[in-house]
């Protein structure tokens, strides 16, 4: 964290948030501005959340490369949970998740830390999709077998693949780069994340109009989805100074692609906690703040951020 | 034909704990195996209508894991944990020297033989003279584990706690998804996330038939549910 253009993001940042925060502090002590109070008090869960989740990046970062890949190991093993409780399993599958839980997912962040990419890209997604389904066949139970196996393997790719390419961006090889270069390459990608979710909500409430599926999600438009990408392109262009192998347009265009892929996340759990019954994986249980509410779109956008950046920064060095 | 040796050990161990307490060792491990347990059930506890305390009190759950009683106990705050003795089948317990240990002394669980029940060596009386009148229970009134998961029919060792000792606060308790962590027949668990709720504590009526009061009883611990 010792050259300007890091300081000058994280700054940036943390003043944006502390505007926020003031902001949302003033708005929760005058409750007669107009504004709808349940959505001041989201503001101010959301900005909690981002303040936390600025934190513990912080700490991490401040800690090193390993210590990064472990928490982010720790996120996606308490994603999984959730994820996992809020499926029904039969009890064939109970052996299969149990190395899931403690030999898949482990491994899969060591191969990460290691920066094995030619390992840790195959791992998860062919060998433990094939060691699930035998080891749920020798567990004799074929019912529903492949609807069983589809949700674990959608719970490993998501909650555990996906969401490690966030750190593995720190071992990203970037052409006269500094590490401060790829931790603001991280940063940026969850600045853009959030941000995106943001401006989705924004311009959901402004313009919103058609929704994209009713009975997914009540708030998430088309209008919603467009603003957001657009914005979110908008502010990756400004900050393309940040991440380094980006020339301003290939900034705005992993913005934009940013914003899509969080909106896709964002669909594609509203319909696994509708198919559920529930409103967040938090409230399932009570008292545990529903990690994988928080990181859902960072899962979905990090590996084709992971992609992007590779592919520019193999232009620039050719 | 083991039952009749077994008997006269019963009383001597658990005597031994509620002369000396616990040694400094035995409340380490059982501090750190309630926190381990914690960890892995990954459970939230709830009080609903109802707060912890250290008065005498019957925590009656549905069973449904190997895992209830330790995480039902650990779940408790440490002044009331230490007043509560989880009631165990002995077969089970009795089995291995670090059961046996882990039940005796970390624990300071009432082993109970399931398979040798005398009328003049109730179990009911057993725990009651166990707990004298300062300890507290966690019992299970299925009997054993269920498989469906569905909550079965209390035996009546319910009807008599309440029945001979009408000042001890019964208190139902609902385990949520422990089953999955560890289901019956399994050694190895896996960390979901469980839930345990502790309900508003309910007494016997005056005159409440057996079958009455235990239906009561049963359905108060599915109404925590949810």
């Amino acid at each position: 964290m010792n050259d300007i253009r890091t300081i000058a993001l994280v700054a940036g940042v943390l003043g944006l948030l502390a505007v926020a925060t003031a902001v949302g502090q003033f708005l929760k002590r005058h409750p007669d501005r107009g504004l709808d109070p349940a959505a001041v008090d989201t503001f101010n869960l959301r900005l909690r959340g981002w303040w936390i989740m600025c934190t513990v990046l912080a700490a991490a970062f401040w800690l090193g490369t390993t210590a990064t890949v472990v928490l982010f190991g720790l996120v996606s093993f308490w994603a999984l949970r959730e994820f996992i409780t809020l499926t029904p399993t039969r009890k064939g599958d109970h052996r299969a998740l149990f190395w899931v839980f403690f030999l898949f997912t482990p491994l899969h962040y060591v191969l990460v830390g290691l920066n094995r990419y030619d390992v840790f890209s195959v791992f998860l997604p062919v060998y433990a999709t094939l060691f699930v389904l035998a080891r749920v066949a020798f567990a004799g139970d074929y019912k529903r077998f492949l609807e069983r196996t589809a949700k674990i393997q959608a719970g490993l790719v998501v909650c555990v693949y996906c969401l490690s390419f966030a750190p593995a961006l720190l071992q990203l090889p970037l052409a006269g780069a500094t590490d401060g270069g790829n931790f603001r390459l991280l940063f940026f990608l969850i600045l853009l994340v959030q941000f995106a979710d943001c401006m989705q909500y924004v311009w959901s409430r402004m313009l919103g109009r058609r929704l994209v599926a009713a009975s997914v999600s009540s708030n998430r438009t088309w209008e919603g989805l467009l603003g957001s990408a657009t914005s979110t392109a908008l502010l990756a262009a400004a900050l393309w100074w940040a991440a380094p192998p980006f020339e301003p347009w290939q900034a705005a265009l992993a913005g934009f692609v940013v914003a899509l892929m969080g909106f896709a996340g964002g669909m594609t759990m509203s319909a696994i906690k509708r198919d559920r019954g529930v409103k967040d994986y938090g409230t399932l249980v009570v008292g545990h703040g529903g990690v994988l509410d928080r990181i859902d779109s960072i899962c979905f956008a990090a590996p084709v951020f992971y992609h992007l950046t590779q592919l520019f920064a193999g232009w620039g060095s050719a | 034909m083991l039952s009749p040796a077994d008997t006269p050990t019963t009383p001597a161990p658990a005597g031994a704990g509620t002369h000396d307490g616990p040694s400094v060792f035995c409340r380490a491990a059982g501090l750190s195996l309630a926190a381990l347990a914690r960890l892995l059930s990954g459970a939230s506890v709830r009080w609903i209508a109802s707060q912890p305390d250290t008065c005498q009190r019957v925590y009656f759950a549905n069973h449904t894991s190997h895992l209830d009683a330790i995480v039902i106990w650990s779940s408790l705050p440490q002044a009331v944990r230490e007043l509560t003795r989880p009631v165990a089948a002995k077969d089970y317990w009795q089995r291995g020297v670090v059961r046996r240990w882990l039940a005796q002394q970390v624990f300071n669980a009432i082993l109970i033989d399931r398979t040798d029940i005398k009328v003049h060596q109730s179990p009911v009386d057993l725990m009651l003279r166990e707990i004298g009148m300062t300890k507290s229970l966690i019992v299970f009134p299925e009997g054993g584990r269920s498989v469906t998961g569905e909550i079965g029919e209390f035996k009546s060792g319910l009807y008599y706690l309440a029945k001979k000792r009408p000042d001890i606060e019964l208190v139902p308790v609902h385990i949520d998804n422990l089953n999955r962590v560890l289901p019956r027949g399994e050694f190895l668990p896996v960390p979901l996330l469980s839930c345990i709720s502790f309900g508003p504590p309910l007494w016997l009526e005056r005159g409440e038939a057996k079958v009455d009061f235990l239906e009561r009883a049963r359905r108060a611990v599915i109404a925590l549910k949810e």
